[in-house]
């Protein structure tokens, strides 16, 4: 290198892209498996196709975010509020008042034999967590509009962590239950061990009509307004204040197409021994529970590839 | 070498109505309904108007590759990386991105106000794509790189702007992606957060990650990518290397030219001191040129005229490259500007020697200025461009090397050399 003028302006340039090089390498040495990582996660993007099919391993994929969704929402429930988590008992116990002194005491509504109290509060812990999850579940989407237009998920994690949610409500409102119980002596039976079965079905029905209506809810902001007054209507139909077998054969069967009351009858049955329900109208319910789920599904997905271009 | 992103045909396509109304109530949805039916329009779709917010774009990045997208608002860089981070699907056409995504639309995306900023941080980790395990190994790096290690525990909703923006940059920057697609997460912050973010940029060039990147920020374009796409319309126009591009698309997007004339006094840029008239790029003849050989001298010729006796003015140029970075700035020190200004048009040549610039777009920011404490106040200041480019015979600064030349200037000097 006797004459290095030229070479020597130049040097900075060659230099720099000596590094990258260099960087490189020393990265893909560090890391020898990523190539082959890389080569097996390919993401290919497509235009949307008409019916979507559900991608269950991508769901899985993205089960710890289903967790974090549902924890952020249980974190924040009842922030920067006086009496906290007490809002989870009393809800369903003052409703439980007003209904034992309007429809217990005046109406004097039928009540399976059991104390009014027994009655319609066994009937509202799993009446209030669907009430509270299908609420959460419509408003999800539209609740979290800034995640839906900046981040990659998929969207049914929202609507599915908020029917998470209001379980926390549910298991400490049970032990308000305990202690009725204890007051009123009245035990439950064997079948209690099945009592998680009519959670779950509460629960698919709420997911069901949660996926339809926060769908809804991206495209018209109507469902907000309409859901306290469809939830209202809907506690009337679902015997929560009157035994659906006091009613004629044929009403209870109509009825049974809604899920809510073979939730409500089976819970009864398992938590505090009330009559067994009619195994056809719960059969009926949970063949409802299920196409419902279907269908909310259905539309979900149809609905999932414009749901950031619409919100 | 191997590709990291490919992008065939891709396309997307809003209605117009999509954009402008995101939602509507029912109400509206069944007046419309009712309006259509009044107006037997029912069966015959109405005419929507349509935009292609992209446009058949295709383009490929290598593995390791720092692609730049530029282009005006609404040319479509937000929605390719939001078609290309799954966020909303194209209309027509295909991408293929192999690796491990990490996107960045925004720094911060779904931190809650009411969580604490320990909270956030496994939050908007989770939001990113980091499993809770990967956060909890990161989590001591994260807040030590944030430097808010004493209100980590404090909700969010009390931290200051500035607090908030460094803790979720933070975590944005602890992603370990194998591709990035970033989106103007610089337009936030100070200046000092804008430049850790660069220099956290270019580490993720420098390891070989690939990275998609779209910003306005010029010089960061410039710094940071190796190449750089324009799209205009929804459609790709430019494709090279970033400092071509980005050089390219600073002159036509400007729309600033060789020569800038204001024969209207009144309306000329200016104060009650002085008013530009003219601005012109001229070669060493005096004629109008916007590209120039770098051999040769170039002239910044200002006219302007000043309106009253007042302090003493004096011209002065700054000369910005093509990635915003100022080359030099110059004034004449003519003992003749020392003196009170008198009223009149004066014309003033500012001659730049052949063998200094190097090539590629100039801007330069004509002023006229007096001398006021602490530094001189500007009373009329309007850029020109124009281009400087290589023959390539040998005989310039470049000798015989034909790549590419970093830095503003490339003087030619004079070497020695002596064998010892």
């Amino acid at each position: 290198m006797a004459l290095a003028g030229q070479p020597a302006s130049i040097e900075p340039v060659t230099e720099t892209q000596f590094e990258l090089r260099e960087d490189a390498a020393a990265v893909a040495a560090a890391q020898p498996s990523t190539s082959v990582d890389r080569a097996a996660r390919v993401v290919v993007i497509t235009p949307a196709k008409r019916w979507p099919r559900l991608d269950l391993r991508e769901l899985w994929h993205y089960r710890e975010l289903l967790g974090t969704f549902a924890w952020r929402d249980i974190k924040v429930r009842y922030k920067q509020t006086f009496v906290g988590i007490a809002w989870a008992l009393i809800q369903p116990f003052v409703t439980m008042v007003i209904f034992t002194i309007i429809f217990g005491k005046f109406a004097k509504f039928p009540s399976n034999g059991l104390p009014y109290p027994i009655f319609t509060y066994s009937a509202l812990l799993p009446w209030t967590y669907f009430a509270s999850a299908l609420a959460l579940a419509s408003a999800s989407l539209v609740a979290n509009v800034n995640l839906v237009t900046k981040v990659y998920f998929p969207r049914l994690l929202l609507p599915l962590a908020a029917t998470c949610v209001p379980v926390i409500d549910f298991l400490l409102s049970i032990s308000v239950l305990v202690g009725m119980m204890a007051w009123f002596s009245v035990w439950p039976g064997p079948a209690v061990v099945l009592a998680p079965l009519f959670l779950v079905l509460a629960a698919v029905t709420a997911i069901g009509f949660g996926l339809f209506l926060s769908a809804v809810n991206v495209r018209y902001r109507d469902v907000p307004y309409a859901i306290p007054f469809v939830i209202q209507i809907w506690l009337y139909v679902s015997g929560v204040i009157f035994p659906i077998s006091s009613l004629p054969t044929w009403e209870q069967w109509v009825l049974s197409l809604n899920p809510m009351t073979a939730v409500i009858a089976g819970f009864r049955w398992c938590v505090v021994a009330a009559p067994a329900p009619n195994p056809g109208q719960t059969l009926v319910s949970v063949v409802a529970a299920l196409v419902f789920f279907v269908l909310g599904l259905a539309y979900f997905r149809r609905s999932e590839p414009r749901f950031a271009d619409t919100i | 070498m191997s590709i990291a992103i490919s992008v065939q045909g891709l396309s997307k396509q809003y209605r117009l109505g999509q954009l402008q109304r995101g939602y509507g109530t029912l109400r509206d949805a069944m007046a419309s309904v009712a309006r259509r039916l009044r107006e037997h329009e029912l069966h015959h779709h109405r005419e929507v108007e349509q935009i292609w917010a992209l446009d058949d774009v295709s383009f490929e990045v290598a593995e390791g590759e720092v692609l730049g997208v530029i282009g005006r608002n609404g040319a479509g860089k937000s929605t390719l990386l939001k078609v290309l981070t799954r966020i909303t699907n194209p209309t027509r056409g295909r991408a293929e991105i192999r690796g491990r995504v990490g996107s960045l639309l925004e720094v911060g995306t779904g931190f809650h106000a009411e969580l604490t900023g320990r909270e956030n941080v496994y939050l908007n980790g989770a939001i990113l794509g980091m499993k809770r395990r990967e956060i909890t190994r990161k989590f001591d790096d994260i807040v030590a790189f944030s430097g808010i290690e004493k209100f980590i525990d404090t909700p969010v909703k009390r931290y200051s702007s500035g607090m908030y923006v460094r803790l979720a940059f933070s975590v944005a920057a602890h992603l370990e992606p194998e591709i990035l697609l970033v989106d103007e997460v610089l337009a936030v912050g100070d200046a000092e957060f804008q430049r850790r973010c660069l220099g956290r940029m270019e580490e993720y060039g420098a390891s070989g990650r690939t990275v998609l990147f779209v910003s306005h920020n010029m010089q960061a374009m410039s710094q940071l990518c190796d190449r750089v796409i324009q799209l205009d319309g929804g459609c790709v126009v430019r494709d090279g290397p970033s400092v071509e591009v980005v050089a390219q698309y600073l002159q036509s997007g400007l729309g600033v030219g060789a020569h800038q004339a204001w024969p209207d006094l009144d309306s000329a840029p200016g104060d009650d001191v002085v008013r530009l008239r003219e601005i012109r790029v001229v070669d060493q003849h005096g004629d109008l040129v916007d590209a120039v050989d770098v051999r040769n001298t170039v002239g910044i010729q200002t006219k302007f005229t000043v309106l009253t006796h007042g302090p003493p003015l004096f011209p002065q140029i700054k000369v910005v490259d093509g990635r915003g970075d100022t080359a030099f700035n110059a004034m004449d020190t003519n003992p003749v500007w020392l003196e009170p200004s008198e009223p009149g048009t004066y014309v003033s040549i500012a001659w730049i020697p052949g063998n200094l610039l190097n090539e590629g777009l100039f801007t330069v920011h004509a002023a006229v200025c007096s001398f006021a404490l602490p530094k001189p106040a500007i009373h009329a200041l309007r850029p020109v461009a124009f281009h400087v480019h290589d023959l390539g015979e040998g005989d310039s600064s470049r000798g015989a090397y034909a790549g590419l030349w970093q830095g503003p200037v490339r003087p030619l000097l004079e070497w020695e050399t002596v064998r010892s």
